[in-house]
């Protein structure tokens, strides 16, 4: 339904031959692939097939041996995730990352750090840009915690919020930063059958109404199948299929690899 | 009942923003605005004045300060005082050396010597975190102190590096008695203190807190760690160093940079721990308390004495204080991290509900 | 001649580095069991030297007041694990610190409230003066008192090492060192451990404190002897008896030689600051020290 009305344009991120080794430990091995955008692209495969590592040098966390990233027509292979921010690119992480001493508006409005232009000197004093400033970026904020139904929960500091609502929280704080790519890793994780329909949901609804691109990295198969237009499958750092769903479930190797016997 | 925030609405973001949106706090902060800047000058005694009052507000710019750094940014510093040996020194010689230099302006010179000496120090907070920062704060804290012992130009070139503070004149007016220094250093610090507020509510201070709190993620998002970390030591530093101008010119008259040594950076950190850490309220409280307790503990020995005969030392008297307050910070430590300020917030949630228990 | 002084300096500075190892071993100690940066290791220091010589100085024998001054150590040391640590068990390491610090005060407090706050002199035997044959023959001066005293350091350092590679107890440090959950889930008594390392962190106070207390006398300075010791542990890694050791020699030969080489072009009084900024400088280019271990930060 939805993907119908989409429209999947051309590759807005390619991944060139990267590889990428921690001392001898060899965790990408010329991984090829491309995001087109608009699409939802799901990265799978066993535990420590690289999957959070391909993440990791998307957005410059870090930077491989070999290959190259494409993004809007750069391509670059020492991009740091300072820049890969400022171009676009948003993301989350497995294991939470938000400011445990912030309140979730707080750390939502963090995410629209790199569209604030005032200086210090400004939001010292307050009256004035500043205050313009902040009350534009809370409006443009509120719309993300509106679409995200985390209304009341506001003022909670996140470090007392239970594990699905940190989650949640923090792909709002990656959303307001408005991305063009989002990255997702396990967005799921951890999360029981209704909170897992609930992130679908939003994840869908940031595709559609957005139209990010997104990547997502997922254990689930029954949300891969559902929500994803096209699947890349890992193992052990080498990428042994690529397509859509359905091509990726049958392919052999991947039934090896990671399915199991298909049912 | 009197603490209700019933119908009390925000029906805009700007209104939700308010530094004290409930009626009741507002009504608060006015009455003791109105008590330190009009009631206090009147009534106070020049011992309130000259040795509490004053020194109490120096220590909360201090500790504003260090707060900043340690309590929003999350960069610990054992340097503060070093920062204020900056700030008092420099703020001398530009009195000194700098013909017709209104006051506030060498007040504002030392403050920004001081964070340049801030940034030069915090350098190597890009690469070293927790309490390996502390140590290069440590070495600051040495440099600075041998530094301006060792240069005479410091000091004009006086005998042990001793500096006497010069008359202070705005518009004419000459600032000699308690009261005036205790109002001049009332309108510098509240003035402070509320460009601090407005500074951690914004963008500014989500930075420090999300560096504080991950700043893996922090980089990650698009926050600028250097430029980060290294504004909070030079703002941290600037109201270390206006702070220590304010203690030559306001409260001790004559310094020496021995005055600013590794204990009284040690005090200011106590200050915010047992005041609240990241807590703008929390640097007064703990600036408060730390002034306050000393003389408290030395009133209650001389009742005591006077009521036993017996003669309490005042070695005695000193020792105590040192455990008590190391017991206080081991205690709020365990029991209430969060220090004063958060007591202070528990006990406004209690008077909410009062008379009601739930 | 210049060679001869130059032997003297450096050996005085690498026998002033050995004192400054004496103490980081204390911190390493606590360090590698219980991941707690000790702060208050200088006052246990001053502590454990005031307690012995105050004792000794009312008419003590020797050898009892040593017994009763240990006893005391490793009382002190379960109290402070059992009131102080263990409430703050899971907190972040800079809260520890912080907690230490203020134990620092409590125990300086302590100490000057109980045995009063003069300074006192302390004799063991063996004098501070210069060995004879070595300042006939070659002219150098190295003083017997810094002879002893790396003697009693590298047999406390041999001790040690065996302790740790070679007994039960020294295992289980390591484990606990290492991995708390999983020293407890191989049944490892973590209270124990932590108790017994406490008190031979005291020991190694007492030794410190009476080797400090000859050279400089049992005054309050003595406390801030433990922030010496951090440029040390920066240079030696926290971790390591070796880079404690390594570390000292390292920071108290430095410190000598710069305060008597460079000293005279900047006026002198660079001995205040010099060892900071070494390991300030080690910081920024390696900031897990000679012998540390390289901290990766996962996100």
């Amino acid at each position: 339904m939805t993907q119908t009305q989409r429209r999947i344009g051309a590759p807005v991120l390619a991944v060139q031959g990267v590889s990428l080794s921690f001392g001898g430990v060899k965790a990408l091995q010329d991984v090829s692939f491309d995001v087109r955008q608009h699409e939802v692209r799901a990265i799978i495969g066993p535990n420590g097939a690289g999957k959070s590592s391909m993440l990791n040098v998307i957005n410059g966390v870090y930077h491989p041996q070999q290959g190259t990233i494409t993004f809007k027509g750069e391509t670059r292979s020492d991009m740091n995730s300072h820049e890969a921010a400022a171009m676009g690119i948003a993301r989350t992480f497995q294991n939470i990352a938000l400011f445990k001493g912030m309140t979730v508006l707080d750390n939502i409005m963090t995410g629209r750090n790199l569209k604030m232009r005032t200086n210090f000197l400004q939001q010292a004093i307050w009256i004035g840009p500043a205050k313009r400033e902040e009350l534009e970026h809370r409006r443009k904020v509120e719309e993300v915690v509106d679409f995200l139904e985390i209304q009341h929960i506001r003022k909670t500091p996140v470090g007392r919020l239970p594990y699905g609502l940190q989650k949640r929280v923090e792909l709002a704080r990656a959303l307001a930063a408005e991305p063009e790519v989002l990255l997702l890793d396990e967005p799921m994780a951890g999360m029981n059958m209704e909170e897992k329909q609930d992130m679908c949901r939003f994840i869908l609804d940031v595709n559609d109404q957005y139209g990010t691109t997104i990547v997502l990295i997922e254990h689930d198969m029954g949300v891969v199948m559902d929500i994803s237009d096209r699947v890349v499958v890992l193992d052990y750092g080498r990428k042994i299929a690529d397509g859509t769903p359905a091509e990726v479930r049958g392919d052999q190797r991947v039934i090896d690899a990671y399915l199991g016997v298909a049912h | 009942m009197l603490y209700r925030e019933a119908g009390q609405f925000k029906t805009s973001y700007a209104a939700d923003q308010q530094i004290f949106p409930i009626l009741q706090d507002r009504i608060g902060v006015i009455a003791v605005l109105v008590l330190a800047f009009i009631v206090v000058p009147l009534i106070a005694d020049q011992y309130w004045l000259g040795a509490i009052l004053t020194p109490f507000l120096i220590f909360s710019l201090a500790a504003l300060g260090l707060n900043i750094l340690t309590g929003y940014a999350g960069q610990l510093s054992l340097g503060t005082a070093a920062f204020m040996a900056v700030g008092a020194f420099m703020a001398y010689n530009a009195q000194l050396r700098i013909p017709g230099m209104p006051i506030i302006g060498s007040f504002i010179l030392g403050g920004l010597c001081a964070a340049a000496v801030g940034i030069v120090f915090g350098l190597p907070s890009l690469r070293i975190k927790g309490f390996y920062l502390a140590v290069a704060t440590l070495a600051c804290q040495f440099f600075v102190l041998w530094a301006l012992q060792r240069f005479g130009w410091f000091s004009n070139y006086s005998s042990s590096g001793v500096i006497t503070a010069q008359k202070m004149v705005i518009l004419g007016y000459e600032l000699d008695s308690p009261q005036a220094k205790y109002l001049l250093t009332l309108f510098v610090v509240a003035g402070l203190a509320l460009l601090a507020k407005n500074l951690v509510r914004s963008e500014t201070g989500r930075a420090f807190m999300a560096v504080r709190d991950m700043d893996v993620a922090a980089g990650v998002i698009g926050i600028p760690l250097m430029q980060t970390k290294l504004l909070a030591f030079a703002i941290s530093s600037f109201y270390c160093g206006v702070a220590g101008a304010l203690f030559a010119f306001c409260y001790l008259g004559t310094v020496e940079p021995e005055a600013f040594n590794l204990d009284l950076s040690f005090r200011v950190l106590f200050m915010i721990i047992i005041g609240g850490v990241g807590s703008i309220l929390g640097s007064f409280l703990g600036a408060g308390f730390i002034t306050l307790f000393p003389i408290f503990l030395s009133v209650v020995s001389q009742t005591i004495s006077h009521a036993t005969g017996m003669e309490i030392s005042h070695a005695i008297v000193s020792n105590l204080e040192l455990i008590i307050f190391g017991a206080l910070i081991i205690f709020f430590l365990i029991v209430e991290p969060h220090g004063l300020a958060r007591l202070w917030q528990i006990g406004k949630e209690k008077l909410r509900l009062w008379p009601f228990p739930h | 001649m210049e060679l001869a002084f130059f032997i003297e300096v450096l050996a005085g500075g690498l026998l002033a580095g050995v004192m400054y190892s004496l103490v980081a071993l204390g911190f390493v100690l606590i360090y590698k069991a219980s991941g707690v940066f000790n702060f208050a290791q200088g006052a246990m220091v001053f502590f454990a030297a005031l307690t012995f010589v105050s004792l000794v100085e009312r008419g003590m024998n020797f050898w009892l007041a040593l017994v009763i001054t240990l006893a005391v150590m490793v009382v002190l040391g379960l109290a402070i694990e059992k009131v102080v640590l263990r409430p703050l068990v899971n907190q972040a390491p800079i809260t520890l610190f912080m907690a230490t610090i203020g134990l620092t005060f409590v125990l300086e407090g302590l100490s000057q409230l109980v045995w009063g706050s003069q300074p006192h002199g302390l004799e063991l035997g063996v004098p501070d003066v210069p060995i004879e044959w070595l300042s006939q023959k070659a002219n150098i001066n190295i003083s017997q008192f810094d002879l002893f005293a790396s003697a009693v350091a590298g047999t406390l350092v041999a001790v040690l090492a065996v302790f740790f590679q070679k007994t039960r107890i020294g295992r289980a440090l390591r484990a606990v060192a290492d991995d708390h959950q999983a020293a407890l889930a191989v049944g490892i008594p973590l209270k124990q451990i932590w108790g017994i390392v406490w008190a031979v962190a005291g020991f190694v106070a007492l030794v410190a404190g009476l080797m400090w207390g000859v050279r400089n006398g049992i005054q309050y300075a003595l406390t801030f002897v433990a922030l010496k010791a951090l440029p040390v542990l920066i240079l030696g890694g926290f971790e390591s008896i070796a880079g404690a050791i390594i570390g000292g020699l390292i920071i108290g030969a430095s410190e000598k030689l710069a305060e008597v080489y460079l000293g005279p072009y900047v006026g002198g009084g660079i001995e205040g600051w010099f060892a900071y900024v070494i390991a300030l400088v080690f910081l920024l280019f390696r900031p897990q020290g000679l012998f540390g271990e390289k901290i990766i930060e996962r996100v």
